[in-house]
């Protein structure tokens, strides 16, 4: 279980390393910040000024090995706009965006799972059909378009809720239905065929064979292994927590981190994107080495192997 | 015969809405206490499907028609409660794929002390000893550290011990093995018929052997089913029906053995497959690939006839015994 943990632990390590070296070269290809941020129209000292005060008149290999060496330290440079600490910039906007992620989550699991569920066990029924019909409305419509309609009903027609802002915990319903609403419907499609294809397994069966009452085999026999695929896409939903809200952010102007994002990417801000990119590969490395280790912990197979059994 | 343990009549079992794509066409068959039953028959023939129409494990979408009696109760169409009572603790089963009929997230001992706990009450010490010495009734050696073992940790044949250990577990009246060694090696093969027929000596439970292969029948069953396309075609006691089989799919079956004495010789094939579900004739199912087969056979179906002592065929046709159709010299040739 220990090397299982410390060869999960390296790999997220390199990848984060990769998705910063990635990050930093895309950026430095796709534009000079300092046309941006100063206008194009700005006298040629100005613009010299401002490329050697961020250094970046200085060689792209040596402008990166200062970026990882003070990334090291916990520095990841400031924002050209306002010359604060990008991480600071990002991580203030942190617990706005999990205002809405986190309950979204609790949502599509509470929501989902038990959806899923329920018509695994009623194939073909009308709840099933209903359940699944539901499903793929919910995964196939556009968040902004799920959003918009949202507004239209409870914010502009009935009144009952705002369309925009963070001024109350009222502001965050519409968003949290809306990132709620996809992946539930995600979830219990999901949920479905993992349960589906459990049921069908002939250990199902022979647990029935055993005399094991229906109720038991489900909740002790189906369940446990249908976890083991769920987990993926739990996992896959907890990493987006932090940056899976960039559109409904922006549909909403919500000042979570999806929003900065944009904005940072509009200005050039490079130091400011950066950070973001890096708490999301952070949070996602996070994500699946949790998944990792939940495997580990649901499937003895994987933990055999992992083991070098 | 006395007082059968179980008793099937007429049962017939549809998938479809068709009659024709019928599983199990009118199968009746009654086992003795302590009896050893052996039924044999292609893939699709509905062998599996009776055993599995008996105990209500069948999905929701087939239909069970006919009676299945357990000491005169009726098992078809018998409420969940009631089934679940008779599953594990009166009749067990165990299948072909012992590997997957595991539940792979669950410890063997955690599987085996489920059905201790289910049908005896044991649990804690006294479920943990039972556990143990279950598993060494069925030959596992080193029973206890296998108890923390996952499925995956073992080889088919001891996943197969884990499984009649289990079945043995509700000390069942009847056992219903639904080919306990096709996925196992030969050498498997005959450790674990050999553990059966010892249990069946210890304990006297009843035991039906479902299998393709007539040579695992004929070792350990005192009595045969064939059956083909859904139907019992041919019935009887181990010698009669393999000395002098009645039935023409039979004596094929039977002239597609080879034999280690006497002369050698070609082994005949029976020519065309089984018929798929829906395709049946109107008459004898077997027909079509029958070479003794008149016009009658293809629209009338045989009622089963007694053909000597214990011994039931469904052929139109008085065959004599010694008679062997695989034998016949075909058309094609």
């Amino acid at each position: 279980m220990l090397l299982f943990a410390a060869s999960r632990l390296l790999r997220a390590a390199l990848t984060i390393l990769f998705v910063m070296t990635f990050a930093f070269v895309v950026l430095r290809l796709s534009g000079d910040p300092a046309l941006l941020i100063m206008s194009v129209d700005a006298p040629p000292e100005a613009i010299k000024a401002f490329r050697q005060a961020w250094g970046l008149d200085q060689p792209i290999w040596d402008q990166y090995l200062s970026y990882i060496a003070h990334a090291f330290t916990g520095d990841f440079g400031k924002s050209m706009r306002d010359g604060r600490p990008a991480m600071d910039l990002v991580m203030e906007r942190v617990p706005a965006t999990l205002a809405i992620t986190l309950p979204a989550l609790a949502l599509k699991i509470g929501l989902g799972i038990p959806a899923g569920i329920y018509a695994a066990l009623h194939r073909n029924s009308f709840a099933d059909r209903l359940t699944m019909a539901v499903s793929v409305a919910g995964f196939t419509m556009p968040s902004f378009v799920l959003a918009l309609l949202l507004v239209l009903v409870f914010a502009v027609n009935l009144g009952w809720l705002p369309a925009s802002g963070a001024d109350s915990p009222s502001h965050a319903i519409l968003p949290i239905i809306t990132l709620g609403a996809a992946g539930a419907a995600i979830m219990a499609r999901f949920t479905r065929s993992a349960m589906l294809e459990v049921l069908g397994q002939p250990y199902i069966r022979a647990a029935s064979a055993k005399g094991v009452e229906w109720r038991r085999v489900i909740s002790h026999h189906a369940l446990p292994n249908a976890a083991i695929p769920t987990v993926t896409i739990i996992g896959f939903m907890i990493g987006s927590l932090v940056a899976g809200a960039v559109v409904v952010e922006s549909v909403f102007a919500w000042p979570g981190v999806g929003r900065l994002l944009v904005s940072a990417v509009a200005n050039r801000d490079l130091a400011v994107v950066q950070a973001i990119l890096m708490v999301i590969a952070a949070w996602m490395v996070m994500a699946n080495f949790t998944v990792d280790i939940a495997y580990g912990w649901l499937d003895p197979r994987v933990r055999g192997a992992a083991a070098g059994h | 015969m006395g007082v059968p343990l179980v008793e099937i009549a007429g049962l017939t079992v549809d998938f479809g809405n068709d009659w024709r794509s019928r599983a199990v066409d009118g199968v009746d068959l009654a086992i003795a206490p302590g009896e050893a039953l052996g039924v044999v028959g292609e893939s699709g023939s509905g062998k599996s499907v009776t055993w599995l129409a008996a105990l209500g494990l069948l999905p929701a979408r087939a239909r069970v028609g006919g009676s299945v009696r357990l000491e005169g109760q009726q098992l078809v169409g018998a409420p969940a409660r009631l089934l679940e009572s008779v599953r594990g603790k009166r009749i067990a089963m165990i299948f072909q794929d012992p590997s997957s009929c595991l539940n792979p997230v669950h410890r063997i001992g955690r599987q085996l002390g489920e059905a201790l706990k289910l049908h005896r009450g044991l649990s804690g010490a006294a479920g943990e000893a039972e556990t143990l010495r279950l598993l060494d009734q069925v030959g596992i050696a080193d029973a206890k550290r296998r108890l923390s073992d996952y499925p995956h940790q073992l080889s088919g044949g001891l996943n197969q011990r884990v499984m009649i250990a289990m079945a043995l577990a509700g000390q069942p009246d009847l056992l219903v093995a639904d080919e306990p060694t096709t996925a196992l090696d030969a050498t498997i093969q005959a450790q674990i018929l050999a553990l059966l027929a010892g249990i069946r000596r210890d304990t006297g439970m009843a035991l039906v052997l479902i299998s393709h292969d007539l040579g695992v029948v004929a070792e350990n069953v005192s009595r045969v089913a064939v059956m083909y396309a859904g139907r019992l075609v041919e019935e009887g006691l181990g010698q009669d029906l393999f000395d002098a089989p009645r039935h023409p799919y039979t004596q094929g079956l039977l002239a597609a053995l080879p034999t280690l004495t006497g002369p050698r010789r070609r082994l005949a094939a029976i020519p065309g497959t089984v018929p798929e579900p829906g395709k049946a004739p109107a008459g004898c199912s077997f027909a079509p690939r029958c070479p003794l087969a008149e016009p009658r056979c293809m629209s009338e179906p045989p009622a089963s006839r007694r053909v000597g002592l214990l011994h039931r065929a469904a052929c139109h046709l008085q065959i004599e015994p010694g008679f062997s159709a695989g034998a016949l010299p075909r058309a094609a040739e």
